[in-house]
C-alpha cells in the first residue's frame, strides 16, 4: 500500500499539546521534522549515535518515572538498534513510547531502501517484544488517537507512521551536544542540574 | 585467607556514589556484582542485548539526572565504539567496569585480539583509561573513576585485570 502520510504533519501533530512532554530523536530527518514543530529545550536531537535513540529514551523514562518520554525516529535508525526493543520489554517502562516515522528509505544517504521497503515489520517486532501497545499506523483519521496514547496510555507503546518518501528542507536544531545535553538538564532538573 | 571480595567492594562504592542504574551484559567475571546490583532495592540492573545499548542507557538517565554504569568485558568495548564518541560530544559522564580477557593465560584465542586492544581504542575515543591489577586495587579505582567522570564529565573505564579475576580454562569458567 502507498502511504500518504507526510512526516512533517505527523510530527506537527503528535508534538501538539505536547505539555512537558520528553522529546529524543533520532539522527537525520527525525531531528529535524522535531525542530520544524518548534524547538525545545525539552527536546534532544540527535546527529550522530545511530541506533541509540530508543536506548536514550529508556534510560530517560526509568530516571524520570513520572514524566512522559517520546522517541521519534527513522526506521534506518530503529533498525540498527533493534535489540533495544526486546531491553525495553524487558523493562516495562510504563511512561515510554517509540514512534518510527517509516519511509522505507535512508534519507540522509540518497534514498536507498531501508529492509521495512521490503515488508520487514517493525509493529510486530515490538509487539513480540511485549510492548503492550503496537501500531502501523497508515491513516490521518489515527494520529490524534497515537497523539492520546503518548500521553495517557501505560507503555511501553510503540508504532511506525507510514509516511510518503520525500526530500524536505532542512530545518536544523543546534549541533553543539553539549549545548543540547545542558539545555535539556537545565529545563527538565532546574538549578538541580548544576549541582548532582 | 579469604579471598578478597572485590565484587562487594565495587558495589558498595556505587551504592555510595549513587549509581542508580546499572547496564550490563551477563559476563563470568562480573557474576557476583550484577547479582548484588540485581538484589539492591535501590539500584535498577538493565539487562541488554549488546553493550552499546548500555551508552544510550547511561545517556538518558543523565539527561534525566541519574547516575549509571555500565558492566562489560573487554569484548564488549569494541561494540560501544562509535557510541561513545556522543558521551564525548556531549560530555555525558560514562563509568565503565571492564572485565578483561585476552591477556594473561588466556584460552580462547578468540578473546585475543579485542584484549590487547581494549586499552588503545578506548583512548582514541578519548576515554580516560584506568586498570586495576590486584584485588585490592579494585575499590579504590572505582570510587576515583567515579568522581573523576561524575565531577569533570568525561567518559572513564577501568580494566579489571583477568590476573585478579582468573579464568584460565572455558570448564572453569562454566563451573563458576
Amino acid at each position: 500500500m502507498k502511504a500518504t502520510l507526510h512526516r512533517r504533519d505527523v510530527v506537527e501533530s503528535l508534538l501538539s499539546k505536547r505539555k512537558d512532554l520528553l522529546v529524543i530523536a533520532g539522527l537525520g530527518s527525525t531531528a529535524w521534522d522535531i525542530t520544524a514543530a518548534g524547538d525545545s529545550p525539552l527536546n534532544f536531537p540527535m546527529w550522530g549515535a545511530m541506533g541509540q535513540a530508543a536506548m536514550i529514551g529508556l534510560g530517560l523514562a526509568l530516571a524520570q518515572p513520572k514524566r512522559r518520554v517520546l522517541v521519534i525516529t527513522g526506521d534506518g535508525e530503529m533498525l540498527m538498534g533493534l535489540g533495544s526493543l526486546a531491553t525495553i520489554g524487558v523493562q516495562q517502562p510504563k511512561n515510554l513510547s517509540v514512534v518510527v516515522i517509516d519511509n522505507g528509505r535512508y534519507g540522509e544517504t540518497g534514498m536507498q531502501a531501508t529492509h521495512t521497503a521490503s515488508g520487514v515489520d517493525l509493529a510486530a517486532a515490538a509487539l513480540a517484544c511485549k510492548f503492550g501497545y503496537s501500531k502501523t499506523i497508515t491513516a490521518k483519521s489515527e494520529i490524534e488517537d497515537l497523539r492520546r496514547t503518548l500521553h495517557d496510555r501505560p507503555g511501553p507503546n510503540f508504532a511506525a507512521v507510514k509516511v510518503v518518501a520525500e526530500k524536505l528542507p532542512l530545518v536544523l536544531p543546534p549541533r553543539e551536544g553539549a549545548l543540547l545535553k545542558a539545555r535539556f538538564r537545565r529545563a527538565l532538573l532546574g538549578d538541580a542540574a548544576d549541582s548532582i | 585467607m579469604q579471598p578478597r571480595d572485590w565484587p562487594a567492594e565495587i558495589h558498595e562504592e556505587l551504592a555510595a556514589a549513587g549509581v542508580k542504574l546499572v547496564g550490563y551484559v551477563p559476563d563470568a567475571g562480573h557474576k557476583r556484582l550484577i547479582e548484588l546490583c540485581q538484589a539492591d532495592r535501590k539500584m535498577r540492573a538493565v539487562v541488554l542485548t549488546t553493550e552499546e545499548e548500555g551508552i544510550g542507557l547511561a545517556a538518558g538517565a543523565w539527561l534525566g539526572g541519574e547516575k549509571s554504569v555500565l558492566l562489560m568485558q573487554s569484548s564488549g568495548v569494541g561494540n560501544v565504539i562509535n557510541a561513545i564518541g556522543m558521551m564525548k560530544e556531549c560530555r555525558i559522564p560514562l563509568v565503565s567496569l571492564v572485565t578483561m580477557r585476552g591477556q594473561q593465560g588466556e584460552f580462547n584465542p578468540w578473546q585475543v585480539a579485542m584484549g590487547q586492544a581494549t586499552r588503545a581504542v578506548l583512548e582514541a575515543m578519548g576515554t580516560i583509561v584506568h586498570s586495576a591489577d590486584s584485588a585490592e586495587d579494585i575499590a579504590p579505582t572505582v570510587n576515583a573513576a567515579l568522581r573523576l567522570a561524575y565531577n569533570s564529565y568525561v567518559s572513564v573505564a577501568v580494566l579489571i585485570s583477568q590476573r585478579v579475576i582468573g579464568i584460565k580454562s572455558f570448564q572453569e569458567q562454566t563451573e563458576k
